[in-house]
């Protein structure tokens, strides 16, 4: 489905992403733990064309957006291409990033009219049905600054789900929440993982991980340290790394 | 009682009809001079106000070289007096076998004004937006102009307002400027009416004008910005 080769990616001098491989396939739910300014955010900026990487290759069902060339220099395909590529790939940032001068319904109707040109009555009634799913549709007229943080998040998924993406990248979805909207969230993406959505999700909640995730990825310095099973990980991590991070977490 | 009012009242009236007769006569001249300046306002802002948004966007593009003929551009015409450029366009262009009309003269440079002092604003107010809204946008597949108009500056909007409310009551007294190339604008009329009759009270009805002018585009601002904050 998604697949990093080998990437790397620096800010200046800071080296964030030092060699990343990584696999996800269909209907897969992937988590990655880590501590702060391990590069979570950074690799999945990356996937998603929101960052530039220095090295590498990323391949999206099939289609790479970025590939070495026969001289190993890392090279993207156009952007018109890279962009109906990413098109299938919907991202949900940690402080949402909602159009603020959009309706709830407006912001989720938006992209399917503008990029996939879907028939608005079509989008609208799809866009119902996703706040119908996300707990929201009685906030449908309402704007994003009218609504707690958690529903907030909540049309965000939603406005991504708009888009029919086959993956979802989640990048700390609840850190921006109170602790007590947590759970709304938790819960609507609990629910895309039964209906078998791929995602791939950065997270600090480690009871999301452990139960909902098929894998868990433990990142470091830019490196992965550790990747296996949730129960692995988080009763029998090989890693010293991996341990000291859980023991400070848990 | 009475008697007392009356005898306060009527030289009262005795003084202010004579004043009352003698506005009534030049208030029309006056009007006269206002209908230009309400010309000149409203072809000015009409033009310079999308001519500012496309410097704007020239201005933050990423071809350096129209970066830097918009940012050259903006420095000439801030960095003139716009009485200057008014008497460019009037006197100046003939030498380059250009003759116009005082008037479009005056509108023209006016708008290649006025665009420069808004496309600054614009930029500002464009750069004001959160760099997340690009990336909400960019994930959800919109292009950049997609981005840009339907995004960004819509945005956009609700910030420059009071700025550009700003510019635009700048631009109302502004236009008294033209004035010097003998357009029959209303400081022009008032002067006449001044200079003929060898009174001063046509200051003070210009200074009336100017001020209900000037109090509607403020009203007319304050009903944009509250109509533009239903979403904060
Ligand atoms: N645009 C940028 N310019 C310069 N440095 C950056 C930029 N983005 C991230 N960094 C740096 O890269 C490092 C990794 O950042 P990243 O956001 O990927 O970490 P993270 O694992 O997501 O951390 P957190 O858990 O705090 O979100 C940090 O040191 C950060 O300061
Ligand atoms: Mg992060």
């Amino acid at each position: 489905m998604i697949e990093a080769r080998n990437i790397y990616k620096s800010f200046g001098d800071l080296q964030v992403l030092k060699g990343i491989s990584l696999a996800v396939k269909k209907g897969e739910v992937v988590a990655i733990i880590g501590p702060s300014g391990s590069g979570k955010s950074t690799l999945l900026r990356c996937l998603i064309y929101l960052e530039v990487i220095d090295r590498g290759s990323i391949i999206i069902e099939g289609q790479p957006i970025a590939y070495e060339d026969e001289n190993g220099k890392t090279r993207y395909v156009p952007d018109k291409q890279i962009r109906q590529i990413c098109k299938k790939i919907g991202m949900v940032f940690q402080n949402f990033n909602l159009f603020p001068h959009k309706t709830v319904l407006e912001n989720i109707i938006e992209a399917p009219i503008v990029v996939n040109k879907v028939p608005k009555q079509e989008a609208v009634d799809m866009a119902e049905a996703l706040l119908r799913r996300v707990g929201l549709i009685d906030k449908r007229n309402s704007y994003p600054s009218q609504l707690s943080g958690g529903q907030k998040q909540r049309v965000a998924i939603a406005r991504a789900l708009a888009m029919k993406p086959d993956i979802m990248l989640f990048d700390e979805p609840t850190s921006a929440l109170d602790p007590e909207l947590t759970g709304e969230v938790l819960k609507v993406m609990r629910d895309l993982a039964e209906d078998r959505m791929t995602m791939l999700v950065v997270t600090h909640e480690m009871g999301f991980a452990r139960e909902v995730a098929d894998r868990v990825i433990f990142m470091d310095g830019g490196e992965i340290i550790e990747e296996g099973l949730p129960r692995e990980i988080f009763c029998n991590p090989r890693s010293e790394r991996t341990r000291s991070f859980l023991k400070q977490v848990l | 009682m009475q008697e007392l009012l009356l005898e306060v009242i009527k030289p009262t009236l005795e003084v202010i009809k004579p004043m009352l007769e003698y506005v009534s006569r030049i208030i029309v001249p006056m009007l006269q001079g206002t209908v230009v300046t309400l010309e000149l306002f409203f072809i000015t802002t009409v033009f310079s106000i999308p001519l500012g948004v496309l410097l704007a966007l020239a201005r933050i593009s990423r071809y350096t070289i129209l970066r830097d003929v918009v940012g050259a551009y903006i420095w000439l015409l801030r960095g003139t007096p716009l009485l200057l450029q008014v008497f460019f366009v009037y006197y100046g262009l003939p030498n380059f076998g250009i003759t116009l009309e005082n008037f479009p003269a005056a509108c023209i440079a006016f708008v290649l004004n006025y665009a420069a002092y808004f496309a600054e604003i614009f930029r500002a107010g464009i750069q004001s937006i959160d760099k997340g809204q690009y990336e909400g946008a960019k994930v959800l597949g919109f292009t950049y102009w997609q981005t840009m108009w339907r995004i960004i500056l819509p945005q956009t909007v609700r910030r420059v307002l009071p700025p550009v409310s700003n510019e635009e009551i700048t631009l109302v007294k502004d236009t008294a400027l033209v004035y010097a190339i003998g357009l029959g604008e209303l400081l022009r009329a008032t002067k006449i009416a001044v200079s003929r009759d060898a009174v001063t009270s046509p200051f003070v009805v210009a200074a009336v004008f100017y001020l209900v002018m000037t109090y509607v585009l403020t009203k007319v601002f304050d009903k944009l910005e509250q109509r533009y904050s239903i979403y904060e």
